[in-house]
């Protein structure tokens, strides 16, 4: 390899100085140059064992297109990606890579994986500045499919579906597209233009999207079969309700779950002057939870002029948030009281005023191989706060599984579904958090894919 | 996009729209709701459903023009289109069963109370209709009422119109008199709730009452609409708006729904005058 870049580290990110992106939403970081893309390309081996491409979700082949950015070919980068991955810009943007395509990456080994996430991201943001090519639409095959919700799981099935030629129509609770992408994920960390972008891609390409319908509700399954005629219905409709601490003071004004802080802030646009949508700008913010939603839900509160502190049962190594995202929120000014697990909001004339927690430690490793956190008898911390915000996971939605008959759910709510999507009823697939319960985009976006070639199987043999 | 397809002045404040909804229309039950956002940024707000017409696919909604989200729908005129109508969401009314029912309202939420009654009329049920206003002029749907009544009894506090006095003074009055009723269904303000549920535990008479919390998906996502229902959190969008009344936390509800108070005025404020800088 003529001009390999022995350089142990990645490129660093361009990023917004941390001092003035807390108070601003727009994206945290800049995105590689193409020199700098070109530059940590060339520290990809290329090597043949491609621990990458195995720990991918859906099998990019990464080797492939990094080779491609080092020729300087962008365009046939993104064919590369594109041929795995529905959402590019978002995967790039919002996969958790360390436990995934670099966490074996041979450059690991010795310094720093190669930054794929990071030249993914820059390869599908050039494509979308560059490219004008429309998508070719596929000759129709004469069959369709419903996808209920258009958030990763559904916007990748239907991809999938629409380029085989198949009629997709997706429907949507929201008045937005992209589900999670669009509600969930702040306009920091993706930007919402890129969401838009990715389904106008679908949209060229024939899917149509219908919002405001609630699967389960405005239409059932039954009818999506009997009336609309549909042969086969996927349903990503997402994980659910947010689960709340059953703590005394929940009730309280000022307390959030993630969910909705995060909807009225990313969907309703209430950190803007002129939303119409209210949203509390907190002096002091506690936020329960270790993952990315709580890591959000902190930076959200902290762009809108709070002093954040995240508070969680575990310590600091179990945090299950991407690693990126603790970094960005503790350079934001983020503070981390961990181990330390709510007992009490306290409350004054029904506002929250502090937070109280029982101090834990570690113990031995549970099931999940990481230390179980064990309470300190008697030990107790109490933070002040004005604002407290839950982010300590979902429960499965109900509609769907109400109203439909013959619709299996596990234990926990979820939906029962094979390793190809199937439900137990016929015709009907699902993928992602529904099934899963709260999971990443990427897995979503990868169960989508596969029901969509379940599906695909399943009509033409029912053709035949 | 849904149509407008017809808008009547009720009383100064309180409008009724009826909306093209075709699917929603086939579905529809009283005691649901939908979620509307008036223009492409307005707020998602959540409107019991007053009425539907299954043939002409339509949904009837009526809003009392209280802060910006109201003021922005209601620029909105016949023919103009509504830019999100989403439902039918929660769940419908129980009615079956029933033989015997009083229907307690108050205010604009006679709007709500008025389709349960109807339906209530048409399964055979004997209605008691007890209707409450501040004063005359705000009195809403009388004629409607009182043709799926079996009794009807009109209150306002200042004497204007019908009895003076608040609805639980005629509700005390049937039950000690001995009318058996099967359920007695209030909806209306919290406050207003809170006291039919007070004079019917004393008799132990069945209340369900329709909760109407602040709310942004209707679909269970956010928790936004969390009450405390026996003791337990409950969502109105997808557990309600139904509720016992004699396990819901009133208090709690009423302040709950100070929450966004402050800010309320000031988008009011803002709403105002975007919507009257033409006019100056």
């Amino acid at each position: 390899m003529p001009d390999f870049n022995m350089r142990p580290d990645k490129n660093p990110m361009p990023a917004q100085d941390p001092n003035v992106r807390n108070k601003n939403f727009k994206e945290v970081t800049l995105g590689y140059t193409v020199e700098q893309a070109i530059d940590e390309a060339k520290r990809c081996l290329n090597c043949k064992t491609r621990p990458c491409q195995a720990h991918c979700p859906v099998q990019i082949n990464i080797p492939e297109f990094i080779a491609e950015i080092v020729n300087g070919d962008f365009e046939a980068a993104y064919k590369v990606i594109t041929e795995s991955s529905s959402l590019p810009a978002v995967c790039g943007r919002v996969c958790p890579q360390e436990s995934q395509c670099e966490m074996k990456c041979t450059r690991g080994v010795k310094g720093e994986s190669v930054a794929i996430g990071r030249l993914e991201r820059f390869v599908a943001d050039y494509h979308n500045q560059h490219s004008t090519e429309k998508p070719v639409v596929p000759a129709p095959n004469g069959h369709k499919v419903a996808v209920i919700g258009s958030g990763p799981s559904g916007l990748a099935c239907a991809s999938d579906l629409a380029k085989k030629g198949y009629k997709v129509n997706i429907y949507e609770a929201l008045h937005t597209e992209g589900g999670v992408l669009a509600y969930g994920i702040p306009e920091f960390r993706l930007p919402k233009a890129i969401v838009k972008k990715e389904v106008e891609g679908l949209k060229d390409m024939g899917v149509e999207i219908d919002t405001d319908v609630i699967i389960g509700k405005t239409i059932t399954i039954d009818e999506l079969f009997d009336e609309f005629g549909f042969e086969s219905v996927f349903i990503g409709s997402g994980a659910g309700l947010p689960r709340f601490m059953n703590i005394p003071g929940e009730s309280l004004n000022g307390v959030y779950s993630a969910n909705e802080f995060l909807t009225r802030i990313n969907l309703m646009k209430a950190y803007l002057d002129e939303s119409t949508t209210p949203i509390m700008h907190p002096k002091k913010a506690v936020i329960v939870g270790g993952g990315n939603v709580a890591m959000d839900a902190a930076r959200s509160a902290k762009r809108l002029g709070a002093d954040v502190t995240i508070v969680y049962r575990r310590s600091m190594e179990e945090l299950p948030a991407r690693k990126e995202e603790v970094e960005h929120a503790m350079e934001e000014g983020i503070k981390f009281e961990l181990l330390n697990n709510p007992v009490e909001i306290v409350g004054e004339d029904g506002w929250v005023k502090a937070v109280k927690c029982q101090a834990m430690e570690l113990g031995e490793p549970d099931a999940s191989g990481r230390r179980s956190p064990v309470e300190i008898e008697g030990k107790f911390n109490e933070f002040e706060a004005d604002c407290f915000i839950v982010a300590i996971g979902t429960s499965p939605n109900p509609l769907i599984k109400n109203t439909t008959a013959g619709l299996e759910v596990t234990k926990r709510g979820g939906l029962v579904a094979d390793e190809n999507g199937a439900t137990t009823r016929e015709g009907v697939f699902a993928g992602g958090d529904a099934v899963t319960g709260a999971a990443t985009v990427i897995k979503a976006m990868g169960a989508g894919k596969v029901a969509a070639k379940a599906i695909d199987e399943y009509i033409q043999n029912k053709e035949n | 996009m849904f149509k407008i397809v017809k808008k009547q002045t009720l009383n100064p404040t309180v409008v009724l729209i009826e909306v093209e909804a075709p699917l929603i229309a086939r579905k529809a039950e009283p005691g649901q709701f939908v979620i509307v956002r008036a223009k492409e940024d307005s707020e998602r707000i959540p409107f019991t459903i007053e009425g539907y017409d299954r043939e002409k696919g339509t949904v009837s909604i009526v809003y009392q023009i209280v802060g910006a989200g109201t003021e922005i729908l209601n620029s909105l005129n016949e023919g103009d289109e509504i830019h999100d109508f989403a439902g039918p969401l929660g769940n419908a009314t129980k009615t079956e069963g029933l033989k015997n029912v009083a229907v307690v309202g108050g205010g604009v939420g006679c709007a709500i109370a008025y389709p349960v009654a109807k339906k209530l009329h048409e399964e055979g049920c004997r209605v008691t209709s007890i209707v409450g206003f501040r004063t005359k002029d705000l009195v809403i749907l009388e004629d409607e009422f009182r043709a799926c009544s079996d009794n009807y009894i009109l209150m306002s506090d200042d004497g204007s119109v019908g009895q003076k006095g608040v609805v639980t003074a005629p509700l005390e009055e049937l039950i000690k008199n001995g009318e058996q009723f099967d359920e007695v269904i209030a909806i209306g303000p919290l406050i207003m709730m809170k006291f039919v549920v007070l004079t019917t535990k004393k008799y132990n008479v069945k209340t369900v009452v329709s909760m109407n919390p602040i709310m942004i998906d209707g679909t269970g996502m956010c928790g936004g609409c969390r009450l405390t229902v026996g003791g337990k959190t409950k969502f109105a969008c997808v557990d309600g708006p139904e509720f016992d009344g004699f396990e819901v936390d009133f208090d709690e509800a009423m302040h709950r729904g100070t929450m966004y108070k402050p800010f309320e005025a000031h988008a009011r404020d803002e709403a105002c005058n975007l919507l009257h800088k033409g006019e100056q």
